[in-house]
């Protein structure tokens, strides 16, 4: 017998099978193929089982901790947006409010005053305004803010430590894990609940 | 009680006593649109999905299916920029499940199961239509060429390479490797580094020719599809009817999709056919526990993906060597006041998670390559063209090759 009559027959075989509807290749298939079919089912049943207790319903945001930042500029290059989502923020209430402001002034500065020359922040994002003898009050314009953080260790370097880094939520498109929170050097970037998504100096 | 002490150190001068009346302000922090309205996305996640269920396999409408990815591309790509996808979502589950201190976000648990329940139902309608990176490439891939098929059958091991080292990387809470290399996610902000921008973009020049790059030989969360859709109970049909096996469309998918029907002539003898059988069924217990155990090897060289391990792996150089720990994360340890002891002793953990990890990493990639040599030797006995419901990503294209289909829309 050779191959061509042989395939004859298993088709002539196969096709008898087809039209009385019993066919053992067929239910053999149909087997395997319900057995993989829970086989695959059953891992999204068991899942939502095993993820019950550790379900949040909030979800999360990205912030960094103020008290673990040690201001390596990195957040200003490693957003994934230009400029950074993080930026400086001003706790007013520890601002010593003064005049020689280790933010505000360049390390060097030959005099204290708003003067380009002398001013820390490379994209003059600081404001300095004159409140009363002997006291300034420095405030952040965001939109000039780059979150180099050259202001906050500055401030921390030299003042109260009033200046700090905050991811600006209104800016942030919350990836899923922050580029920033990867290369930060002091994992300072954390997830915190999406319904308190700053940590606020006080 | 650290926190008190630093805010202490730092407090160098006092709060000043304002006799002018000024009051201090306090820095106005905005939020984000509320949490709830990921829940909004949820449902166009099934809408979607629904609709695209319909057009795959009711309707029969290529057209529809491609109105789909316009809308999945608007609105999961440019306007939700493309976070929280069902892609990256695998990593979440991952981390929450080998996690306690990590509880997953309920619409990423959505996000990840809802998709692979319709693969069951369905098959892969989500590729389809809805996956935004899935859309930006079915838009842009205007001229198919076909790939052959010894280097698409490698090339598509990749993905599942690809889901295990992600898999891996996120239960060891290292690193989420799908979102840093998501190619099109720059584009869908129009705002990336641009290392992700160029990346994205070959990807998109090569997707015109071999169309669909991404989803078939990088996107691990097609590798879930994949397996699901095998499964599924529907699956879109080449053709309405009886197939006539006219081999019209034989040529017609771009993904190399199509199951032919057997050519009867060509059979070989059943004894090497049955040996083949038997000598592919041995070997995947074999690639199986190869596979745990070269994983098993790699995992130091797998734990330097932890930025943790690397910077252990530094700090000890130095302490051993004399090689000057240089890097920032280096400066920053050395500034936080952490004691060698405490990161080399994270280290071993980490490296100890590692170890506990990859051999299932491993036995799963062993396990995937045996069953998918296995699969090649059965016997099939077809009398049909119908798609490879593995690799068929619905898209609707070969509707338009059959002609019982002109037949009856006529």
């Amino acid at each position: 017998m050779d191959y061509a009559q042989e395939n004859r027959i298993v088709l002539n075989i196969y096709l008898l099978r087809m039209e009385t509807g019993k066919n053992k290749y067929q239910s053999r298939r149909d087997f395997v193929r319900t057995a993989g079919k829970i086989l695959v089912a059953s891992p999204l049943l068991v899942l939502p089982v095993l993820l019950v207790k550790k379900t949040n319903v909030k979800g999360y945001v990205w912030q960094i901790d103020p008290y673990k930042c040690t201001q390596c500029g990195q957040c200003k290059t490693n957003c994934v947006l230009t400029p950074s989502a993080s930026k400086c923020t001003h706790a007013f209430q520890m601002c010593g409010y003064c005049d020689l402001c280790g933010g505000f002034l360049r390390q060097g500065a030959k005099t204290i005053s708003t003067a380009a020359e002398n001013q820390l922040c490379p994209t003059g994002a600081i404001k300095r305004r004159f409140i009363e003898e002997p006291y300034f009050e420095y405030t952040i314009d965001e939109k000039l803010c780059d979150g180099c953080a050259k202001c906050v260790k500055g401030c921390g370097d030299f003042g109260n430590g009033s200046l700090y880094m905050q991811i600006r939520h209104d800016i942030c498109v919350n990836c899923n894990e922050c580029s920033i929170a990867r290369t930060c050097p002091s994992n300072a970037v954390i997830r915190v609940p999406a319904d308190k998504p700053y940590i606020r100096k006080t | 009680m650290i926190f008190a002490q630093e805010r202490q150190q730092q407090q160098r001068f006092p709060r000043p006593e304002f006799e002018s009346g000024y009051q201090t302000p306090t820095h106005q922090l905005l939020n984000q649109r509320g949490p709830m309205w990921e829940y909004a996305d949820v449902a166009v996640l099934i809408a979607a999905l629904s609709l695209t269920s319909w057009f795959a396999i009711k309707k029969r409408s290529r057209k529809g299916i491609l109105w789909m990815s316009v809308f999945s591309l608007a609105y999961f790509g440019f306007y939700r920029q493309g976070c929280i996808c069902s892609v990256g979502s695998v990593q979440n589950i991952s981390l929450a499940l080998f996690n306690n201190n990590y509880s997953v976000p309920l619409s990423a648990i959505l996000f990840f199961i809802i998709p692979l329940i319709f693969a069951l139902l369905y098959g892969r309608v989500f590729c389809a239509g809805v996956c935004p990176l899935g859309a930006i490439q079915e838009l842009t891939g205007f001229r198919p060429v076909r790939i052959h098929k010894s280097v698409e059958a490698v090339l598509a091991s990749i993905p599942f390479i690809y889901l295990g080292l992600s898999v891996l990387f996120a239960a060891t809470q290292s690193q989420f490797i799908i979102c840093r290399y998501d190619p099109f996610v720059g584009i869908f902000r129009l705002n990336a580094p641009f290392t992700m921008i160029i990346f994205g973009v070959l990807l998109l020049v090569a997707g015109i020719f071999v169309n669909r790059p991404y989803c078939r030989y990088l996107c691990p969360y097609g590798a879930l599809q994949n397996i699901f859709s095998r499964f599924s109970g529907k699956h879109l049909t080449i053709t309405p009817a009886e197939c006539t096996n006219c081999r019209l469309c034989e040529e017609c998918c771009p993904y190399d999709a199509i199951l032919p029907s057997d050519d009867l002539k060509k059979t070989e003898p059943k004894e090497i056919t049955r040996k083949r059988f038997i000598l592919y069924l041995v070997l995947i217990p074999i690639m199986t526990i190869a596979g745990a155990i070269l994983l098993y090897n790699l995992s130091p060289a797998l734990s330097a993906v932890n930025s943790n391990v690397r910077l252990a792996r530094e700090i000890r150089l130095e302490k051993e060597k004399g090689v000057p720990a240089l890097s920032k994360s280096a400066a920053a340890f050395k500034e936080s006041g952490k004691t060698e002891e405490q990161l080399f002793s994270e280290e071993s953990v980490i490296l100890g998670r590692f170890r506990k990890g990859t051999p299932w990493v491993g036995m799963f990639l062993g396990l995937s390559l045996g069953a998918g040599l296995f699969s090649m030797t059965i016997r099939k006995t077809r009398t049909e063209y119908k798609p490879d419901q593995g690799k068929c990503f619905s898209c609707g294209k070969c509707f338009e090759y059959c002609p019982i289909e002109s037949k009856i829309s006529k």
